[in-house]
């Protein structure tokens, strides 16, 4: 039983995978460690509707040049659509249209978004004031009354903003307010009095980037013209704060719909979004090369399934944490691979807020499942019942979060339920078999082994290095077969066969 | 650095022989037992049908019940039987293990003074068929069995519980043994990380070596208080030559046999492993990889009483539980 076939293929892998992490740092210049380029945003947005058999016109707004953000390139996908671009002085659109289209009916538009903190919006002109459409009775006192009192208060057009906002959303809201908020949306409704009172405002809507975002929505802001200093400023219609969020990125800001769909119901488009770093240079190359047969990079893929693959590439680095605690140092763990569901639920969760919520699960499912093994299950319709407990406890956590205010609270969600489910089981056998303290000790075993498959997933430059070189996949399927190999002593046994080397002492 | 003093260095275990769990996998575990033997030992019902069919010794069987109507009949079954176990076939950790010592007046007595009726019986062996005690609740099998008469010359070693011995067999050869004794620590149960007493034995001779209990030498069992120096395993030869014909019986070159002794049949199997564990090192205070490279040097196809000579010729070693050297010379 030779094992040189076994050293081959590791070897095979290893070079495999350091020549494909060469070439890629060397053709697309993408450096080993993340931080020393520039930040750039991929952006798709998704167009889904029903085509209803006949003649169909899309019109979506896209983003232009603004501070902090500058387009690099875009793309679109629409099979047997015509694609027209167009640009005004209220932003630029896209427009798709076709003959005849008729069911489900998917558009793409994606495009790249280089973070430049010195990027300036263009030279803006105030647009001419809308023609205020005067209030009926009673609703034109009200609408006087809210504007004279933000007025009264405020110095300029920015804080006169600021106040109404507050009176109409913030803790001040008022009578007046109330009665206004049955006619408009609250943004819509700020927007109508600011132009009342002779203030140049719009409704803008804007993207939060988060990274790996999926299925995401516009928001709608407030830009309010500065006359004296001559820029748009912007309002949180919610809080009344102003300033733009670093990681705001305006979508469509000429007080127009976002998405027009002539032709089609059910029209709705979501954004899903994804950072990588670049050089700004290679960041616009890089979009064109891409396009060959030969290219076989997930990078080739939709945003959708790259954020996907974002946390996939990351499991070979949990489960090579739990190869090595449990071969080289001999942990314990309460199911094998089980730490590194709980680290992925960690990374959503934020790690102490994963911790209390694992902790408080698990003790509670084990008092329940305590009290279910008194009636005698057979294994399949206990685990269930257990499964349901489960869900149960999460909804009772994160209602209860909710109420106390704990934001955080609402991420406990994202544990894997099943997964925990079995882990309950599983330590509830435990315990019964073999008392609390193996159950500590596994438990405890899984908790560190999580706490540093998490560590390892979320460190940046760990994420940078999996999800730009795939070729590491290799060198980690490499390291894991040679750990399968180790016939070596685990780090725990140290301790526990240490008794036997005491024998010499004594005599 | 106090820390440090519960640890020591990889070298020193090496110097040793130490094997440790990664090592015991792949180079024996994986090399000498091939999967598809598994169930043999997995399953003690087909265990003890082929340790019948080669002439090893191992509790009767009385019978078996495998389908739900088959419990209605489990009274003619133990007619005539006053002592029998019943266990699960795939049972793991001595789960779902009923022993009746005495049957008096139609009650049924477990060793603990407690009654049992017919229907408490039938309740069980319908619990082990639906898999209550079985790995991942899988239907069973209920195995049902003479009880053992345990020789009454280790009594006095045990609290409560019953001593095995537990030999592990190496391609066919006896390498190291030991007893395990269970104590008040351990509940009865015969579990060293629960607490049991584990001793040593001289291959040769199937004397004590060394006794040690939580992994810490110790010279008397906590409970009975009885001297450990004096245990000497009876029938030492038959339960070794019962021990190393397991290896051609079952096909598994790394095994670890489950032994009693029983007062009219002496030694008898009662379960064998295919993942023994490593705890035999710490009770005889010596590493296995000297002996198993010894084994792997000798030629396949030894007869059985062959091997074993060969073991006690090459694995004797001196008890440490014996002060002065003179006595312990002194072998029955």
């Amino acid at each position: 039983m030779s094992r040189l076939p076994f050293y081959f293929i590791v070897g095979l892998l290893l070079i495999v995978g350091i020549a494909a992490s060469v070439q890629r740092h060397i053709q697309f210049e993408i450096p080993w460690i993340p931080g020393e380029q520039r930040q750039v945003w991929e952006i798709e947005a998704v167009i889904s509707f029903n085509a209803q058999n006949g003649p169909v016109q899309v019109d979506l707004a896209l983003p232009s040049h603004q501070a902090g953000y500058r387009v690099l390139t875009e793309n679109t996908a629409s099979s047997g659509y015509g694609l027209a671009y167009q640009a005004d002085e209220w932003g630029r659109q896209a427009q798709w249209t076709i003959r005849n289209a008729a069911g489900s009916q998917q558009l793409y538009y994606s495009v790249q978004m280089l973070v430049s903190p010195d990027a300036r919006s263009p030279v803006q002109t105030p647009p001419d004031l809308n023609s205020v459409t005067p209030w009926e009775s009673p609703y034109d006192t009200a609408a006087n009354q809210l504007i004279e009192r933000a007025w009264s208060r405020s110095a300029n057009n920015a804080t006169f903003a600021r106040e109404l906002i507050v009176d109409i959303n913030g803790e001040r809201q008022g009578e007046n307010a109330r009665l206004l908020l049955t006619q408009a949306q609250p943004s819509a409704l700020i927007v109508r009095l600011l132009n009342q009172a002779g203030v140049h405002a719009r409704e803008v809507s804007g993207l939060l980037l988060e990274d790996g975002r999926r299925r995401q929505t516009l928001s709608s802001w407030i830009q309010v013209f500065d006359e004296s200093a001559e820029t748009w400023t912007l309002f949180n219609p919610a809080t009344g704060e102003q300033g733009k969020p670093d990681n705001l990125l305006l979508w469509e800001t000429g007080g127009r719909a976002v998405l027009e769909v002539q032709g089609g119901t059910n029209s709705r488009v979501t954004f899903s979004m994804l950072t990588h770093y670049q050089p700004a240079s290679a960041a616009v190359r890089n979009h064109y090369s891409d396009d060959t047969l030969l290219n076989f990079s997930i990078h080739s893929l939709p945003l959708e399934e790259q954020a996907l693959f974002q946390t996939i590439l990351l499991i070979p680095i949990g489960a090579l944490v739990v190869v090595f605690l449990r071969v080289l140092v001999g942990i314990k763990t309460s199911g094998t691979f089980m730490p590194v569901l709980i680290a992925l639920a960690f990374i959503q969760t934020t790690l102490l807020t994963g911790l209390i919520g694992f902790l408080l699960i698990v003790a509670m499912g084990l008092i329940i499942r305590n009290y279910l093994s008194y009636l005698n299950l057979l294994l399949v319709a206990r685990v269930s019942a257990v499964i349901i407990t489960v869900i149960a406890i999460i909804s009772i956590f994160t209602v209860l979060a909710y109420r106390m205010g704990l934001s955080a609270g609402l991420t406990v969600t994202f544990f894997p339920m099943i997964i925990l489910a079995w882990t309950i089981e599983r330590m509830s056998i435990l315990w019964e078999e073999e008392g609390p303290k193996e159950v500590l000790i596994q438990g405890g075993g899984s908790l560190l082994t999580a706490v540093l498959a998490f560590l390892a997933m979320n460190n940046p430059w760990v994420r940078h290095i999996t999800f730009n070189f795939l070729g590491v996949q290799f060198i980690l399927m490499a390291l894991i077969l040679l750990l399968g190999n180790y016939t070596g002593y685990r780090l725990l046994e140290l301790r526990r066969f240490k008794p036997i080397t005491d024998d010499e002492t004594p005599s | 650095m106090s820390w440090l003093k519960n640890w020591t260095w990889p070298t020193r275990l090496r110097d040793k022989g130490i094997i440790g769990m990664n090592r015991r996998n792949i180079r024996y575990i994986g090399r000498y037992n091939s999967r598809r033997l598994y169930p043999l030992v997995d399953d003690k019902l087909k265990t003890k049908l082929l340790a019948q069919r080669y002439g090893i010794t191992t509790p009767e069987l009385i019978g078996t019940v495998t389908t739900q109507f088959g419990v209605k009949h489990i009274d003619d079954m133990l007619a005539g039987h006053n002592g029998f176990v019943i266990k699960p076939a795939k049972g793991s950790g001595g789960k779902g293990i009923l022993v009746i010592e005495k049957v008096q007046d139609g009650a049924f007595i477990k060793p603990s003074g407690a009654q049992q009726s017919i229907s408490d019986i039938e309740r069980h062996v319908s619990n082990i068929l639906s898999g209550l005690y079985s790995l991942g609740g899988s239907p069973d099998v209920a195995v049902i069995e003479t009880l053992i008469n345990f020789d009454e010359s280790l009594m006095a070693y045990t609290y409560e519980g019953v001593p095995d011995i537990r030999v592990i067999v190496f391609k066919g050869y006896p390498v190291m043994a030991m007893m395990r004794l269970s104590t008040a620590a351990s509940d009865g149960k015969a579990n060293l990380h629960q607490g049991a007493v584990g001793v040593g034995l001289n291959i040769a001779t199937g004397e004590a070596l060394r006794g040690v209990q939580f992994d810490r030498p110790c010279y008397s069992h906590p409970d009975t208080g009885h001297d450990l120096a004096s245990l000497v395993v009876p029938q030492w030869n038959t339960l070794l030559h019962l021990a190393a014909g397991c290896y051609e019986m079952t096909g598994l070159g790394y095994l670890g046999t489950d032994m009693v002794l029983d007062r009219q049949h002496g030694p008898m199997l009662l379960e064998l492993n295919a993942r023994p564990g490593l705890a035999i090192q710490m009770t005889n205070g010596e590493g296995l990889r000297r002996r198993l490279d010894l084994i792997e040097q000798q030629p396949d196809g030894v007869p059985v009483a062959e091997r074993v000579a060969f073991a006690q010729h090459h694995f004797a070693r001196q008890s440490e539980l014996v002060e002065t050297p003179d006595t312990s010379l002194t072998t029955a």
